[in-house]
This record gives C-alpha cells, sequence and structure tokens, in this order.
C-alpha cells in the first residue's frame, strides 16, 4: 500500500515538473509577457489623455461612431439594403462581434478583419461598391459595429481554423525587418516598461480599434498603425489588406486575449 | 459628413450651473504645413462658435488654428427656463454648421 | 556663424534623433515663422491695451508634461462670483513659441454662472502659455504656466 503510493507521488512529481518545464521553456523562447503583467495601451497614458478616452461626449472617436450608426441604417448599393434590414438593432447583433475578429471567411479560405467584413458583406448582400480603406466611412461603420463590443473580452483566435494564421502572425511579429532591423517584439515583447524619445512604449494590444489617435488628429485603423509602425523601421510597408497585416492583427488579437474591448480608444 | 456630439444635461433646477459640452468634427487645418512638393497646405479652421439659449447668446468663442481637431468645447451656464440651446459654428470656406438640444427646467 | 536659438536647434536635433531612432524623414518642416516673444507682447497689448495686468484670480490647467502636441487638454477658470455686478467678459490665451500668438478667446457674461472653459489646444514646442481674463470693472488678471511638449517618437508618413 505504502509503496504504491509512494509511486504515485513520484509519478505525479515528475509530471508536474515536466510541465512547469514544457511552460518555462515555451515561455522563454518567446519572451513573452506574462499574462498577469498584461496592461491595455491605456494604461500607459497621462491622466489628461485617459479623461478624453472616458467621457462619450469628450471622444472624437464618437464622432465616428455616430456617423455610424446613421450609415448603418442608410439602405445601400443595387440591392437598396441598409445593414440594419438584415442586422436590425446593432446593439444586440453586434455585440460581441469586434472581440472575435480577425475571423475566418469560409469562402476565402482565410481571415479576414472587420473592415474586410463589412466590405464583404456590402459586395455580397448589398451589392455594393467596396468602401476604401481608412476612408471615412468605413471608419465610421467599423467604429460603430466594434463600439458595440466595448468591454466584452476579446476572443479572437480560439478558432482551430485559425491556427496556421496566428502561427504566420506570430511569426511576423518576431521577425527583425526594415533598415533598423526590428522585430515587433523588440520593442513590445521586450522593452514594453520603458520608452521611446519621450514616449512610452506600449505593449501593443489592439483593444481599442479603430481608435482616435492624437498624433493623426483622427480615428484610424490597426493596419494604418500597423503601417505607421513598419514604416517607422524603414521597412516597406504591406499594402492595406494585404494578408500579412491580417494575420499580424489576428496574432496581436490573440495575444491580447481575455482584455475588454475599449473602441473608441484614444491614444497619444 | 460633418457631426457635432453635444452634451447639455435634459432636466435641471432653475438656477443651478450647468455644463454644457461640444464636440464638432472638423480637420482645423492650421495653414502651416506644407506638402511633400513644399506647397503651403491652406487654412482650414472652424473660426467662431456661439451658443444661444431661447434666443440670447450665453457664450461665444473665437478659435485660431492652436485649437486642436474635432474642436472640443465646454463652458458653464445658469439654467434659466426651459426651452432650446442653439449652437453654431462658423469657419473657413464658409464652414457653418448648426445643432440644437432641450432642457427641462423646473 | 550666427547664434542658433539653442531651443530650435534642440528641436531640429531631437526631429534628427527621432528621425535617426524610426529612420523616417518627417514631412513636416521646421516651423516656417516662428513666434516671437514681440508678438505674443503685441497680441497681448491688442487686447489688454495700456491697462495694467494683474496677476491672479486666473487659474491654468494644462497636464505638465504632455503627451502629444497636438491635443492637450486645457482648461481655464477666473475667480468671479459672476452676478450682474461682478463677473468675467472675456478669456484671452495666448502661447509663446506657435507660429500665431493668439490660441483662443472666450466670451462669457453673468449668466454664465461660471468663469471655466474647457478646450484643446495645439502646441508646437515646450512653451509658456498665458491666460488673460478681463473683468466687468474693465481690469485685466493673468497667469502664466510652463509646459513640456514630447514629440512623437515616429512621425508618420502622410499615407
Amino acid at each position: 500500500m505504502i509503496a504504491f503510493r509512494a509511486i504515485a507521488v513520484r509519478a505525479l512529481v515528475l509530471i508536474s515538473v515536466l510541465a512547469a518545464f514544457a511552460t518555462t521553456a515555451l515561455s522563454v523562447y518567446a519572451n513573452d509577457i506574462p499574462p498577469g503583467e498584461r496592461r491595455s495601451g491605456y494604461g500607459f497614458m497621462a491622466p489628461d489623455t485617459k479623461a478624453i478616452q472616458d467621457d462619450d461626449t469628450a471622444n472624437p472617436g464618437m464622432l465616428w461612431v455616430l456617423d455610424g450608426e446613421t450609415l448603418w441604417n442608410k439602405k445601400q448599393g443595387a440591392s437598396d439594403k441598409a445593414c440594419a434590414d438584415c442586422h436590425d438593432d446593432a446593439h444586440t447583433s453586434m455585440k460581441g462581434v469586434a472581440a472575435r475578429y480577425p475571423a475566418f471567411d469560409k469562402e476565402l479560405g482565410r481571415p479576414v478583419d472587420l473592415e474586410q467584413r463589412i466590405n464583404l458583406e456590402r459586395a455580397r448582400h448589398q451589392r455594393a461598391e467596396p468602401l476604401a480603406f481608412e476612408s471615412r466611412d468605413l471608419l465610421a461603420l467599423t467604429a460603430f459595429v466594434a463600439e458595440q463590443s466595448r468591454g466584452v473580452a476579446i476572443s479572437a483566435g480560439e478558432d482551430s481554423q485559425l491556427e496556421p494564421f496566428v502561427a504566420k502572425g506570430r511569426t511576423l511579429f518576431m521577425q527583425r525587418q526594415g533598415q533598423l532591423n526590428l522585430a515587433c517584439a523588440n520593442c513590445h515583447d521586450d522593452n514594453w516598461d520603458k520608452r521611446l524619445a519621450g514616449s512610452a512604449i506600449t505593449q501593443a494590444h489592439p483593444t481599442g480599434y479603430p481608435m482616435y489617435r492624437l498624433e493623426w488628429q483622427s480615428l484610424g485603423s490597426l493596419q494604418r498603425r500597423l503601417r505607421g509602425c513598419i514604416f517607422g523601421v524603414r521597412a516597406q510597408p504591406y499594402e492595406f489588406g494585404a494578408p500579412e497585416l491580417v494575420e499580424l492583427e489576428l496574432y496581436l488579437m490573440s495575444r491580447a486575449k481575455g482584455m475588454p474591448i475599449e473602441t473608441p480608444a484614444v491614444r497619444p | 459628413m460633418p457631426s457635432a456630439l453635444i452634451n447639455v444635461p435634459a432636466k435641471a433646477k432653475r438656477g443651478d450651473v450647468i455644463e454644457i459640452k461640444a464636440l464638432m468634427s472638423h480637420i482645423m487645418e492650421t495653414g502651416y504645413r506644407r506638402t511633400a512638393a513644399g506647397d503651403v497646405v491652406p487654412r482650414d479652421i472652424i473660426t467662431s462658435f456661439a451658443c444661444r439659449y431661447n434666443g440670447s447668446e450665453i457664450f461665444r468663442a473665437e478659435f485660431f488654428p492652436a485649437i486642436a481637431a474635432n474642436p472640443f468645447i465646454s463652458f458653464f451656464t445658469v439654467a434659466k427656463e426651459s426651452g432650446k440651446f442653439e449652437f453654431e459654428w462658423i469657419g473657413d470656406k464658409g464652414f457653418s454648421e448648426t445643432a440644437s438640444a432641450s432642457i427641462t427646467v423646473e | 556663424m550666427h547664434d542658433v536659438n539653442p531651443t530650435s536647434r534642440r528641436r531640429f536635433l531631437s526631429l534628427a534623433g527621432s528621425a535617426a531612432l524610426c529612420g523616417t524623414v518627417p514631412v513636416v518642416t521646421l516651423r516656417p515663422a516662428e513666434a516671437t516673444p514681440a508678438m505674443l507682447a503685441a497680441a497681448i497689448r491688442n487686447v489688454v491695451g495700456e491697462a495694467d495686468l494683474h496677476t491672479g484670480k486666473v487659474k491654468l490647467d494644462v497636464p505638465p508634461l504632455v503627451e502629444n502636441g497636438n491635443t492637450v487638454p486645457m482648461t481655464v477658470s477666473v475667480t468671479s462670483p459672476m452676478t450682474a455686478g461682478d463677473y468675467v467678459k472675456s478669456i484671452h490665451v495666448f502661447n509663446e513659441k506657435n507660429p500665431q500668438p493668439n490660441i483662443g478667446n472666450f466670451y462669457l457674461g453673468p449668466q454664465s454662472g461660471r468663469a471655466q472653459v474647457s478646450t484643446r489646444i495645439r502646441l508646437a514646442d515646450s512653451q509658456k502659455i498665458v491666460a488673460i481674463a478681463q473683468l466687468s470693472d474693465g481690469s485685466f488678471w493673468s497667469t502664466t504656466v510652463d509646459v513640456v511638449v514630447t514629440l512623437a517618437a515616429c512621425t508618420e508618413e502622410v499615407l
């Protein structure tokens, strides 16, 4: 009896040691931010900037959300249908949607982000022209849809069909690029507690997109931000809508799993 | 599609000092930026904002290029009577927008 | 070699420094027309004329360290009973180093209840901000604050 228990205990100890080693090995390899230390970009801002985001009547991003609400109800395209005609009240039908994007599109066989989903819906159901990336209308609709998920925990990337694309996004995040030969991870995984020329380096969790960036003095998409960063390390940015950008978006969102959506966020 | 976000309390007691907030969508182009080719991007700003309470002006502001894009303004007024607040923005290139909000004062 | 204004040299170096960090050439050119203290003084004189400028009563609330000079929250308030006989007529805000000295002028009255205005302003560089209030009795009161403005680490190409 006692001998049996001793073997069982030893086995348990061995299993737990192996498990600990596996987790440590993974995290050492990745230099990932430990889940307990993840912080939204909100936490890196000065109180005055946080106050702009907190007040819906003073948050400039809400201007786009309001415009988006008007567009939601506007009849479009050859089908002369509004989003509302199929999706009814966005407050109910769109709640939680932004939290699980980018999502897999069966027809295309790859992930699409929210902006692309809106354009796909326009093409497939409204028979309308796609809206240009970063156009006011597309930003407004995306902001309106995403705002319906404010407070909802991010769950993007859980679909098993997305696994290879999350992996691709992770590779892109880890690879050095550009004349400055920097990877996203160099700043956002390894140096997020430091500053770059006076600005705080954040952990790069896309919790509040489309967001109002003070530097842009406008609302903008995550793809715009990614292109800006890639340009910043002196690499050729991918075109809007490129699969690499969507894979990066997907990886970033899955890396932020569980954090609440803040759209429309305000950032410096 | 210019849009305005107005925040006026729906209800107030007579004599209360209430805060009014207004946010207007506008690029507020300073007139000091240059394109890659070197040409000046011409100034395009909102130059004035006014608020009327049941017809009489209670607040006015003059904006210069140093006011940030999507100009936000907050000011106070004494809630006198029920009625309407009317807001007007005037700017370069014939920019002219209005908005209104009602208040019940008991 | 003429004496280059140390502030503009510092700004050029910081721009160059951030360009080196991010490898971009900033699209924005160095301020073509820099405001001078004389411009600020002239703008103030435009409002105040030859009257005395008292210090006090006015409070300027600006973050001492600004995250982005494009959008700086600012609140200006004046201690005043705001009655028909004693109220704030107007508040004028000026800056020291933007291309232009004026920021905004705000006109109030006894019906305002409270002499407090908030808005968001642009600051091109670390500089002083001056707020001047004119009271109903014709007197002028002012306050000055120093603000530090950091530049964004990577200026973006206009996409």
